[in-house]
């Protein structure tokens, strides 16, 4: 088997660690005997037609205009993409530039790419930042637990087409307000845990890589990896957040 | 003379000094706190009785560079109050001021050198009323606290603002710096001239600047350290500005200093300092722009330069139980590389690595992703992770294809000191790569062993 990665404006979003997240994708899939591709994607790239996952970081508001403008010219590609079931996970600033709308602390207005139902919404520089740890558990059974740092300003709410990806137990999450975290669609993930959210939450990580592969080789079963320190890691970030995890 | 000057005054010294009495630390800032809440005004009126005012801000850099100015200062003649334990928030400027005052709070010193917390800068500008202005970087550093590097730049140009007669010494070759810096009326660039000190290529995506003023991504001809280099934007006119301090024929001696031409117009002046690596050659040149434009001489530069001895806990050496240790700061992904980058090439047997993710660390440790720990492959060393993030390190090394085997984990620091140290061949250096809080605690332990002194008599 093999696997095409690209990880989407890496010289643009990348404010904090996000490549761990294509670093743990591409090991746990090379661990397992299958061969990975990876390609950085600058914004003025077109996307490689044939690949399986995408990856989209967070970063500054200036930088966020300027990959929207990309994601606008590219925006069709990366619909046809998804559309024929590639993945895509999209972190803090890319989460919100895949909704449809991103109004910034200033008050411009980002129009999204509308592959999430979600609308965002920084509510001024003045207001509080949702900053800090986060434990929440994922709507989708096969993940569990999820663990990670939140920081950002906006406040995203999800529309009915959106469902969110976990349940936040300590943290704000999408807004602070309804509990909710992150949002998914078919095979379009955005969440909030930023940076590097795949290498502590590894069943998270196995389960986007197992959904990028089935369009190609159907339903595949990932056999288990010694994930003695990613557990380890999982278990001491719940705890920093007052959780203790099994 | 205000008499809620003069009780501000000596309810902190009270503190400091029953502080010290009561071994509860060095009362860098306790003091500082607690003359503010008897007299909020106290930071503006203790800082007008000096003469001159220099203020050091930035993320990386800070210590070293205002500690350099003040020795500088101090062997031109002018002893000034410098806040050297490295307490950068207003109550650690209150502090350092009060305890360097007189009963009725009048400094003993006509000059103060204060490094100054980047976010901070903005609030603490009106009362100290700095002469000078040193900027030395901006990367990205504890973002759970500044939220975005652009917010920290738009505060520096506010200050800026309304400092109309303050010099601003800046780092050309750091572009956000440099863009923020045109913001003052009076300023002088320094920077990095030999391009052979530095690599061709960005070390990381991450780190890829875009131009302030159009958007496009800088084109860089030799990069130093993280983004700060030689660039100049494809499409618009703006580059990096020509500094007027330039440092030349830049020699590194891997952790144990180097050398340096510095230049100053027509004026030559070689350099040796003891600081290890390329982050310091910026710190000397920031530090020798200041003193320069303070009016001290090239020989009082020179020889503060080669007296300074590595800051606590930023290169520092010591013995201890039979092994000799250095330790490095590690506070950012900028600060990490570089620090790799001296240290593997010392091809090093025994690392300790502690990590730790309290308020003053940056609680969120996503950063580490972007520390390139591949550079460590290939090398012969045992590694020791410690610090409440150890699991987190373990797992960022495994992921950088460390060999498992060739780690130990051991959360606790003075167990984890005692494991590295057993890891030690003998003759070989354990280098301690700690974050802010773990280097403290780190040099706790080890003064309580003998080995450093505690660090307010540093």
């Amino acid at each position: 088997m093999d696997l095409h990665l690209v990880h989407l404006y890496p010289d643009l979003l990348n404010l904090y660690g996000d490549r761990g997240n294509l670093v743990a994708l591409r090991e746990r899939a090379q661990r397992r005997g299958i061969s990975v591709r990876v390609t950085q994607v600058r914004l003025i790239d077109p996307l490689p037609p044939d690949a399986d996952l995408f990856l989209l970081g967070g970063g500054e508001d200036r930088q966020q205009v300027l990959v929207a403008q990309a994601l606008h010219r590219w925006g069709e590609a990366l619909r046809s993409a998804v559309a024929r079931g590639a993945v895509v996970l999209a972190v803090c600033g890319g989460y919100q530039l895949l909704g449809h709308l991103y109004r910034a602390a200033d008050g411009r207005e980002l129009a999204g790419l509308g592959l999430l139902d979600v609308v965002t919404e920084h509510p001024g520089h003045g207001a509080r930042r949702l900053v800090g740890n986060v434990v929440a558990t994922c709507t989708l059974p096969e993940v569990g637990s999820l663990v990670g740092f939140e920081n950002h300003g906006g406040r995203t709410r999800l529309g009915a087409q959106a469902r969110p990806l976990a349940r936040v137990r300590v943290g704000y999450g999408n807004n602070g307000e309804d509990g909710t975290e992150g949002a998914w669609a078919g095979t379009v993930f955005g969440t909030y845990l930023h940076g590097p959210v795949l290498p502590k939450n590894p069943r998270f990580a196995d389960f986007l890589l197992a959904l990028a592969l089935r369009p190609r080789y159907g339903p595949v079963s990932l056999e288990p990896l010694d994930d003695r320190w990613e557990q380890a890691a999982h278990v001491a970030a719940a705890a920093r957040a007052g959780v203790r995890l099994g | 003379m205000s008499l809620r000057l003069t009780g501000a005054v000596a309810a902190g010294k009270a503190v400091a000094h029953a502080s010290r009495l009561l071994r509860l630390g060095g009362g860098t800032v306790l003091p500082g706190r607690v003359a503010r809440w008897v007299f909020p005004p106290v930071l503006e009126r203790l800082a007008a009785s000096l003469e001159q005012v220099v203020v050091v801000s930035g993320t990386n850099g800070k210590t070293t560079t205002a500690r350099l100015l003040a020795r500088m200062l101090e062997s031109g003649g002018i002893p000034a109050v410098h806040n050297r334990a490295g307490a950068n928030l207003q109550a650690g400027l209150v502090a350092s001021l009060l305890l360097a005052s007189d009963v009725r709070g009048r400094p003993r010193c006509r000059a103060g050198v204060f490094e100054v917390d980047e976010a901070t800068l903005p609030t603490v500008a009106d009362a100290l009323r700095p002469g000078v202005v040193v900027l030395t970087n901006l990367f990205r550093d504890q973002l759970d606290r500044y939220a975005e590097l652009e917010r920290v730049a738009e505060g520096w140009g506010w200050a800026l603002g309304r400092l109309p007669s303050t010099l601003v010494c800046y780092n050309a070759d750091d572009p956000q710096v440099a863009d923020v810096a045109q913001a003052a009326r009076r300023r002088l660039a320094f920077g990095i001239e030999d391009s052979s000190a530095g690599r061709t290529t960005l070390e990381e995506a991450a780190d890829v600047r875009h131009c302030y003023r159009c958007g496009v991504a800088y084109r860089y001809e030799v990069v130093f350290l993280s983004h700060a280099g030689h660039y100049a934007c494809p499409s618009c006119e703006w580059g990096r500005p020509t500094p007027e301090v330039r440092a030349e024929r830049v020699r590194i001696q891997g952790t144990s200093g180097f050398e340096a031409e510095l230049a100053w117009g027509a004026e030559r002046l070689a350099l040796r300092s003891r600081l290890p690596g390329l982050y310091n050659v910026y710190n000397v040149l920031a530090a020798a722009a200041a003193a320069r434009c303070l009016g001290l001489s090239g020989d009082v530069v020179r020889q503060a330069t080669e007296s300074v001895a590595p800051a606590f806990g930023r290169g520092e050496r010591l013995a201890w139980g039979g092994v000799s240790l250095q330790i490095l700061l590690v506070k950012n992904p900028a600060g990490f590389n570089e620090v790799l980058r001296l240290v593997v090439p010392e091809k090093p047997r025994a690392l300790l690595v502690a990590i730790h993710d309290r308020t003053a660390d940056g609680r969120d440790v996503s950063w580490l992703w972007d520390v390139e720990f591949e550079q460590l492959c290939g090398l012969d060393a045992h590694i020791t992770l410690s610090g409440i993030r150890a699991e987190e390190v373990a797992l960022r090394l495994k992921y950088a294809g460390w060999p498992e085997d060739k780690t130990t984990v051991e959360k606790d620091l003075v167990r984890a000191l005692r494991r590295a140290r057993e890891s030690t061949p003998p003759g070989e250096v354990l280098f301690c790569l700690p974050t802010y809080t773990a280097m403290l605690e780190l040099r706790r332990i080890l003064a309580r062993a003998g080995a450093v002194a505690p660090f307010w008599e540093d």
